[in-house]
């Protein structure tokens, strides 16, 4: 507390005249207060221009309709809590509010703990920190990117697929497909089956189409006429459809391509017989097979999908998304603020805790988290604030189809007063919500500020 | 050290003497014009427009032959993509252009509506009834008062595609909707070719899918009353084009991506999808495909080529959108740029310099630089009264043109899932009738 007489406190008095001249009423010893108002106004005039008025302006305008023409009173607000969109966004509002904050300050915490004992470390933390130089609408052009679906496209699906392709390889065939009216049709246990049984000694032929050229594997040749063989199935599998059109459907034409290594089954009885892949020209012989008739099947795994990658912006995983992206901007701020705090912290408590026999994670647990707990509770409570009036990433990483999915009130402010439907008195009406809900986490932030100067 | 210092200076005196040869030249230029004999020296005229690079560059040509015929003198201004945005404040401030061109139907009648515009009159009305047919001159009318040109159209009824596609599956361009989605594109996915990249992200180009589909199945009369607002969106018309539309939509198969690809590809993307990645044979869009097309890498005309948006009902549809002129100010010389701008000259001047289309009935298709462009001018000449303008354009812009609502939400929707067309028209009725109030 400031005592009066105290000759240092002189200077700081004569710039916070405003504190002056509210506690000062005992003595008069500073400047009269009509300097303080003149030294002051400045600074009101500024805040009155572009703080005071814009709300109080907000206010008034969000009791008149869209053209600013009719007074509709609460209008505004009544249309407001009746759209279901504001609903969806208040929703991914409070999605955001809880899981954001939370995940950043835990990653930063993370991150300055463990960069305090590595040798690097400042290279480190200059690394994380530094997607908070780059502009929001930087990163969200940035993770728009990341998160195509396309995996050639998109850096995201592109590390998933490749890691899942070199488990679980993708057939060679996912497109293939027969015509309608041709003899194959889907088998019971997946994959294609010949509607006709056949019995050793006979030939068949197996049409598909849907395979583009580029994706046949290279050495593909021509397709060739099955030979009968006395003991085996024959027959062939090649791609039915002449480059240009042309050709008839069914029929091997010459210049139709066979389709190699697509593995070919004898099946009787759910039981597989005989097994074996084309060759270059598409021509199979099933040997080892007995007398009687069997169904010959092209085994599913000639036509498995390749996965095709997390569909990070469809209207599921939107949020998740953006919010991962968030991560990726404020993880390094979360951080440096945190690492600052444990700076300061005193080295015997933690020194005490670990003669005592603590482990790390109990040093780490009772007593730094602990002694970081005010520097914590400020990024959240930043952090907070600024997760309420999220609106750039939203804006960019969302595509429009999905938008309505992760809108959030600021977006859909933007939406109603400038994104086509131009109506301002609701978009204002929004604005005046916003500015309510985020009063209480400024209310908290000011408390703490005057207490720590206290 | 020295030697830096040496070529600013170099560079300076260039720029000086730059400078001074550009306000030495700026007097004989002017007595040129006045060579002209103008009947509007002196005066200066602002227009305003969200035209920039090439597209600036070629209008700002077309004015040059108004200010040498006339002595006036004309400036330009852009107004980014935004243009209601932009001369919103503009207006209410008293600071309009003297000409706007306006990108929607929509924001004349709202401007109309604030006494923001002043009607055509004289030589600029005579111009729009001679060029113009009947159904532009209502466009650009507000109750019953000319007000607006359209000077610049977008045809919205093409069908991209790759040259070499179509060879590899040996099929050729349809002529009706059944083929498209029969035969070509049955061939084409036999081919192992994706028939059509969608871009369902980007909500108004499925708005452009239900309005070709519609006008060529419904017809123009059923056209303008759904416009009007005056049959409902569940009107049975309506889901019998959704239905329709399911042909290529409902087909997992036709589509880049399946449909959940498709939903999230946006404008560009699906355009480099079929030019740039080969991922598709076709892509349907609007002419200004063009620029995306050399962006990927292909040659407009060469392995870029287009088709008619095929016919569904009888007659194939052409769907129009574009940028209507409408004055904003009493001073001298607004009519007269905007007859100027309803003439042929300015139209044929303009097709010369490409990258444009005229509604104006008398500029000929002869005038246009290249013959994708000649062909569709020649279609709009052909269709005649029978030309519809963008219906999402003419809506109100919260059921038609805003982005996650009304006719964009409720398309993509459908498109994600086309089952029940129903349903779609439920949806669409419902946010109509609540832009209307």
């Amino acid at each position: 507390m400031a005592t009066t007489g105290d000759p240092a406190d002189a200077p700081e008095r004569g710039a916070g005249a405003a504190g002056a001249a509210a506690t000062g009423g005992s003595g008069r010893l500073g400047p009269p207060s009509w300097l303080a108002a003149v030294f002051l106004l400045p600074a009101l005039v500024f805040l009155g221009a572009y703080m005071v008025y814009p709300i109080v302006f907000s206010v008034y305008r969000s009791l008149w309709d869209a053209d600013g023409l009719v007074f509709v009173g609460l209008g505004n607000y009544a249309a407001m809590f009746a759209s279901e969109s504001t609903f969806i966004a208040l929703r991914n509002n409070v999605v955001w509010l809880v899981v954001a904050p939370t995940l950043v300050t835990v990653v930063g915490l993370l991150f300055a703990v463990l960069t305090e004992r590595i040798r690097w470390s400042t290279a480190f933390k200059i690394v994380v920190f530094m997607p908070m130089a780059i502009s929001f609408l930087a990163s969200g052009v940035i993770f728009r990117l990341v998160y195509e679906q396309d995996p050639d496209r998109g850096m995201a699906n592109a590390v998933i697929t490749s890691v899942r392709d070199t488990v679980a390889p993708a057939a060679s065939y996912p497109d293939a497909r027969p015509r309608p009216e041709s003899p194959l049709a889907e088998a019971d246990g997946g994959g294609l089956a010949l509607g006709e049984p056949a019995s050793a000694g006979d030939t068949v032929l197996l049409p598909l189409v849907g395979v583009p050229n580029d994706t046949l594997p290279d050495g593909t040749e021509k397709a060739a006429e099955p030979e009968a063989k006395d003991g085996a199935v024959t027959g062939t599998v090649w791609l039915d459809f002449t480059r240009g059109g042309g050709g008839t459907e069914g029929d091997l034409d010459g210049a139709e391509t066979g389709l190699p290594a697509m593995e070919v089954q004898a099946v009787r009885d759910g039981e597989v017989a005989a097994t074996t892949t084309t060759r270059a020209d598409g021509t199979f012989t099933l040997d080892g097979v007995g007398g009687g008739a069997y169904e010959i099947r092209l085994s599913a795994r000639n036509f498995t999908e390749p996965y095709n990658g997390v569909t990070w912006l469809g209207p599921a995983l939107i949020t998740p998304s953006i919010i991962g992206a968030y991560l990726w901007v404020w993880a390094g701020f979360a951080m440096v603020l945190i690492a600052a705090g444990l700076a300061a912290i005193p080295r015997e408590a933690l020194e005490a805790a670990r003669v005592d026999g603590g482990t790390e994670w109990q040093v780490f647990r009772r007593v730094t988290v602990p002694l970081l707990s005010p520097v914590l509770l400020v990024v959240f409570v930043t952090l907070m604030i600024y997760v309420l009036k999220i609106f750039d990433l939203v804006f960019i990483i969302a595509p429009g189809s999905v938008q309505s999915d992760a809108n959030v009130l600021a977006l859909e402010m933007w939406r109603v007063s400038f994104g086509g439907a131009n109506d301002q008195g609701l978009g204002s009406a929004l604005a005046v919500f916003l500015l309510l809900l985020v009063i209480p986490a400024m209310i908290f932030q000011i408390r703490r500020f005057r207490q720590e100067n206290s | 050290m020295r030697r830096q210092w040496r070529s600013v200076r170099g560079v300076i005196a260039v720029a000086a003497a730059g400078a001074l040869a550009a306000s030495g030249c700026a007097p004989g230029g002017g007595s040129g014009g006045n060579g002209g004999g103008g009947a509007l020296d002196g005066v200066e005229l602002q227009v305003a427009a969200k035209w920039t690079g090439v597209e600036q560059e070629n209008f700002e040509k077309v004015l040059d032959a108004f200010e040498k015929d006339t002595g006036a003198k004309v400036s330009y201004e852009s107004t980014g993509e935004d243009t209601g945005a932009y001369l919103g404040p503009k207006i209410e401030a008293g600071e309009a252009p003297d000409v706007a061109i306006l990108p929607q139907p929509g924001l004349l009648a709202e401007y109309a509506g604030k006494d923001a515009l002043v009607p055509l009159e004289g030589d600029a009305a005579k111009a729009l009834d001679d060029n113009y047919s009947d159904y532009w001159k209502e466009l650009g009318s507000v109750e019953g008062e000319p007000y607006g040109i359209l000077i610049k159209a977008a045809h919205k009824s093409i069908v991209w595609y790759r040259p070499d596609a179509f060879d590899e599956a040996g099929v050729e361009a349809p002529a009706t909707w059944k083929d498209l989605t029969g035969e070509v594109s049955g061939t084409l996915s036999d081919a192992g070719i994706t028939p059509f990249a969608m871009c369902g992200a980007s909500g108004w180009t499925l708005t452009d899918w239900f309005e070709n589909v519609y006008l060529s199945q419904a017809g123009p009369e059923k056209y303008d009353q759904l416009v009007a607002h005056e049959i409902k969106w569940t009107d049975p018309s309506v889901v019998k084009a959704l239905e329709t539309l399911a042909d290529v939509w409902g087909e997992k198969t036709m589509m880049a991506g399946g449909a959940k690809g498709a939903v999230q590809t946006d404008f560009p993307t699906c355009v480099t999808q079929v030019y740039g990645q080969q991922k598709a044979a076709m892509v349907m869009e609007a002419d200004f495909v063009a620029a995306s097309v050399a962006e990927a890498g292909s040659t407009v005309g060469e392995d870029a080529l287009t088709f008619p948006f095929p016919a569904v009902g009888d007659d194939a549809p052409v769907v129009v959108g574009g940028d209507i002129a409408a004055g904003m100010s009493e001073k001298k010389g607004t009519q007269e740029l905007l007859a100027y701008l309803a003439s042929p000259e300015a139209g044929t001047t303009w097709a010369g310099l490409g990258g444009y289309l005229s509604a104006n009935s008398e500029v000929e298709a002869g005038a246009y630089a290249d013959k994708t462009t000649k062909d569709l001018a020649q279609t709009i000449l052909d269709a005649g009264d029978n030309v519809r303008y963008d219906l999402s354009d003419q809506v109100p812009s919260a059921f038609g043109g805003t982005e996650g609502k009304g006719m964009w939400a409720a398309l993509q929707d459908y498109l994600r899932d086309p089952g029940d067309a129903k349903g779609t028209a439920e949806a669409l009725e419902k946010s109509a009738a609540a832009a209307d109030s």
